[in-house]
């Protein structure tokens, strides 16, 4: 999606939230755009369901503000602020019919009984639960409650759809369809999209854009090709995707090069201010090496194999190749070709271009 | 192998249990029906036979005589009143307790508290308010002596409805509070959060959501105080003596001195009583279900 | 944005200015006894009085035995049906209910009747036969809270897989309820005794129809007779109630949350 015809929808300014002594929530800036579908990822505890929460009026903010379409909404309540929600545990009301959930937004609204009927058919035909009209919420499946969940947060019409770790009680099957089912719904309706999850999976296959959290920070924010491929931060690159790091040493910094158990590599990668002799971090993803040698992966190392582990379509291979570096890497399960045994010796090769240096 | 361990003799071992169980269960049931159903049914059966043993309607017809006609109707106002106002202060006392942001030694105060209160019932209990609001009590001196007011000459009087009823509800609010409590908790916060994204105020929660999740429980405990102040006789048998005409004291009096000259008007006394708390706890039994239903 | 806490605060106060006052007044009026001062000697006239002490160590005694019938009555019960005989659970649990429905009078009336001189167990007939009658009618009377605290215990453990690894190390049926599932559940059975205890202790119908000197009976006679004595009993009455309530608090503090499988 083209960010620079970019209409600003939501903003956060140096949004911060403290709890008596624990600050959960530093210095949060962000900018969304209308339509956008955009993921806060992170461990539990790294603030960004609070983030969310603060987004919605659950919790003032300690510092900073929230800018909706233009409109400081900072302080105002959550009735006031004509979001949708979905909450990890259903949360429909156990009292009304799914008719009743769904409704219950343009009720309070005051909206005519004949254009609310017909809304209510219009949501339940979207989230595919025509003629469930009159069941009750102990009659659903979690699926179908989460469903009707969607369908009442976007029945009125919110300006933007909060989403708080919508998928994270559901069977794993489940889960895969009915985000397929949420990003469609949000791209046929267009509405301003925030949805938190701890499910790097998730967040990386429906997501225009992810804000990456830990410990209270926004650590990275950018598309899933970016923040996989391209990880800021340490934490990032371990927490988004399996990642091997080489601990190395700067060789020559104005040659890019490092050395990684005597071998010298070429990177990509700008050096910065470090100077030869420092030690340094580096990451490879595990499909950027491969066993044996390899066109186009110049550089090289010595091993041997720890550990084979079979995952089906792909075999994982660990190789240990001296001092504290071991790397994680994928080859393709072929039935015509004996797998690597543990315990043989093993070469592996990378490009330079592939490393990226941690900023530690 | 030893023999124990063998796997057919496990399965024996557990079949066994079948039998087991059953001798296991048999003392109980054959203690509640010689010492629970069987007297009760024959107090019931007592209820449809004459002097003479004869099958007969005629003690139903008996029990529309003005005093025992009075006593039914006394007790049913004392047992609505105390329900009522026992259901809706220990409502108002719960919600305060677990939903107001009090101090959390607040609730678990309150929630000993009335453990012990609801338990406190009886003889004692009406010491305790005759010290309070008989006529040298406490509150009925201070109120004189501070405030000029007579509570008696204003028409309260401990032996009477509106004294029994204020006497009564010292163990209907804790009970309420008791059993309300756990309904109350069930109330997820997600529940008003998710309402108020959709625009609803506090009032809004409370009357589409909060009250509705909440009815079933009010009303089935409602029923439940009903019944528990119909068959209770110690604490107005302390508190008046054999002066106040309710159903148990009338039957009480019965039973000591057949003051209704038969003893079988006593037993359709009796089953009267029964079938008032029994539709009353049928009520509380049926209401809980459909709670606990949306409760999954 | 907190919403404010005077109303919840209100109602509080209100409630304990309702549940305290007629303590307060009860304990003033208890030391009234001497016309000029505040004494203890209600209390002592209450305690020196041999009637006193009769009939409190009698009722004690029949608590004692109430706890007793009904732990041996009710835990085999309560077990089996959870684990054997599922089909009779509706039965069992719809009859630890009736004592709910059968109020202590009614149920009274009916052992006088059913248990008089000229029945088939003619039990009111001899100080023993009445004296069982009794304890059997506490029994009755304390049945649904007994049950519900041992079924809630059993709940809290995994009674399916003790009995089995019990059976696996071969254990009889017996030896099982004995020295697996009744230690286990040892904490729920005494609160559902300590909660028997307050409910038997100052009963007054079923004593006083069945004509046993109880200490129910005997306040009721105090309060005819006496002034402040009344009271003194109403205020000791009130700490037995709130030690038997205090111990079962304590109680919960030991109570095994969750068995280990459902962690």
């Amino acid at each position: 999606m083209s960010m620079n015809m970019r209409d600003e929808f939501l903003r956060l300014d140096g949004l911060t939230k403290t709890f008596g002594a624990s600050t959960v929530v530093k210095d949060v800036n962000l900018s969304i755009a209308r339509g956008e579908f955009v993921s806060f990822l992170g461990p539990s505890g790294c603030g960004k369901t609070t983030v969310l929460r603060m987004i919605a009026g659950f919790e003032t903010p300690s510092a900073g503000h929230i800018h909706v379409d233009g409109r400081d909404v900072t302080h105002l309540r959550p009735n006031q602020r004509k979001i949708g929600m979905v909450f990890q545990a259903y949360a429909l009301f156990p009292n009304m019919t799914v008719a009743g959930n769904i409704g219950f937004g343009l009720k309070i609204a005051g909206m005519g009984k004949d254009e609310a009927a017909a809304r209510v058919s219009e949501m339940l035909k979207l989230i595919g639960l025509t003629g469930f009209e009159k069941r009750y919420p102990y009659q659903l499946s979690g699926g179908q409650q989460q469903r009707v969940a969607l369908a009442r947060a976007l029945a009125a019409r919110p300006s933007m759809l909060l989403l708080d770790e919508p998928l994270s009680a559901l069977d794993a099957k489940i889960r895969v369809s009915l985000r397929e089912q949420i990003r469609e719904i949000q791209k046929e309706l267009g509405i301003t999209t925030i949805f938190v999850t701890h499910d790097q999976e998730e967040a990386l296959s429906i997501s225009d854009r992810i804000m990456v959290m830990n410990a209270g920070r926004a650590d990275q924010v950018g598309t899933p090709f970016e923040v996989y491929n391209r990880p800021q931060t340490r934490f990032v690159a371990q927490f988004v995707g399996t990642l091997n790091v080489l601990k190395g040493k700067v060789a020559d910094p104005s040659r890019r090069a490092v050395q990684v158990n005597g071998t010298l590599i070429n990177i990509a990668h700008d050096l910065g201010a470090r100077k030869a002799g420092d030690p340094i971090s580096l990451a490879v993803r595990p499909e950027s090496v491969s066993l044996g040698s390899h066109e186009g992966r110049e550089s090289r190392l010595h091993g041997q194999i720890d550990e084979v582990s079979f995952l089906g379509s792909v075999i994982r291979v660990r190789v240990g190749v001296g001092g504290d570096n071991t790397l994680s890497l994928d080859t393709f399960n072929n039935p015509a070709v004996p797998p690597p045994v543990a315990g043989s010796p093993a070469e592996i090769s990378f490009s330079g271009k592939d490393l990226l240096v941690l900023q530690d | 192998m030893p023999a124990a361990l063998r796997p057919n003799r496990i399965g024996e071992a557990l079949a066994s249990f079948g039998s087991a169980g059953i001798l296991g269960v048999a003392p109980f049931l054959i203690f509640a029906i010689v010492f629970l159903i069987f007297p009760t049914l024959g107090l019931i059966g007592g209820a449809f036979v004459d002097k003479a043993g004869k099958l007969t309607l005629q003690n139903f017809v008996d029990l529309t005589q003005p005093t025992i006609v009075d006593a039914y109707v006394i007790s049913i106002k004392v047992s609505a009143a105390s329900a009522v106002l026992g259901a809706l202060v220990g409502l108002i006392l719960a919600l305060a307790v677990g939903r107001g942001g009090l101090p959390s030694w607040i609730r678990s105060t309150v929630m000993t508290f009335s453990g012990v209160a609801s338990n406190f019932a009886g003889i004692p209990l009406a010491f305790a308010f005759l010290a309070t609001l008989g006529r040298l009590g406490l509150v009925t001196i201070l109120l004189r002596t501070v405030f000029h007011f007579d509570i008696y000459r204003a028409g309260f009087n401990i032996l009477s409805f509106s004294g029994l009823t204020i006497t009564y509800l010292y163990f209907q609010i804790p009970l309420m509070v008791l059993i309300i409590m756990p309904a109350i908790d069930g109330l997820r916060n997600e529940w008003r959060e998710a309402a108020e994204t959709l625009g609803a105020g506090s009032w809004h929660y409370w009357r589409h959501i909060g009250l509705p999740v909440l009815w079933p429980s009010i009303l089935g405990t409602l029923a439940l105080l009903f019944a528990n102040s119909f068959g209770a006789i110690a604490t107005a048998y302390g508190l008046t003596g054999s002066s106040l005409n309710i159903v148990p004291i009338l039957l009480y009096a019965q039973i000591r001195g057949d003051v209704l000259h038969n003893p079988n008007l006593g037993a359709a006394l009796a089953l009267g009583m029964i079938v008032i708390t029994g539709l009353a706890n049928v009520l509380y039994l049926v209401l809980r279900a459909r709670a606990e239903r949306w409760m999954r | 944005m907190r919403r404010s806490r005077f109303l919840p605060w209100l109602g509080f106060a209100l409630g304990a200015t309702y549940f305290l006052l007629p303590l307060i007044a009860t304990f003033e009026f208890s030391l009234r006894e001497k016309r000029d001062a505040y004494s203890f000697l209600a209390y002592a006239n209450v305690l020196n009085d041999p009637n006193f002490r009769a009939t409190f160590t009698y009722s004690v005694t029949v608590a004692i035995a109430t706890i007793i019938v009904g732990v041996v009555l009710i835990v085999p019960a309560a077990y089996f049906v959870r684990l054997r005989l599922p089909a009779l659970r509706p039965v069992v649990e719809f009859i630890t209910l009736l004592p709910l429905i059968v109020p202590p009078i009614i149920l009274v009336f009916g052992y006088i009747r059913t248990f008089n001189s000229s029945s088939f167990l003619p039990l009111t007939n001899s100080t023993t036969g009445t004296n069982i009658l009794l304890t059997f009618g506490y029994v009755t009377l304390s049945m649904p809270y007994m049950y519900r605290a041992v079924d809630t215990g059993l709940r809290a453990i995994d009674v399916r897989t003790l009995t089995e690894a019990a059976t696996i190390l071969g254990a009889g049926t017996p030896t099982i309820l004995a020295r697996v599932i009744f230690p286990n559940i040892l904490i729920s059975v005494l609160s559902g005794a300590f909660l028997s205890f307050a409910i038997v202790i100052g009963e007054f119908v079923m004593a006083s129809l069945l004509n046993r000197p109880a200490f129910g009976p005997y306040m009721q006679n105090i309060g005819a007779n006496r002034a402040y004595e009344p009271a003194a009993l109403a205020i000791i009455a009130f700490v037995v109630t709130w030690g038997a309530m205090g111990m079962i608090q304590l109680l919960a503090r030991f109570a095994p949350k969750t068995s280990a499988r459902q962690e």
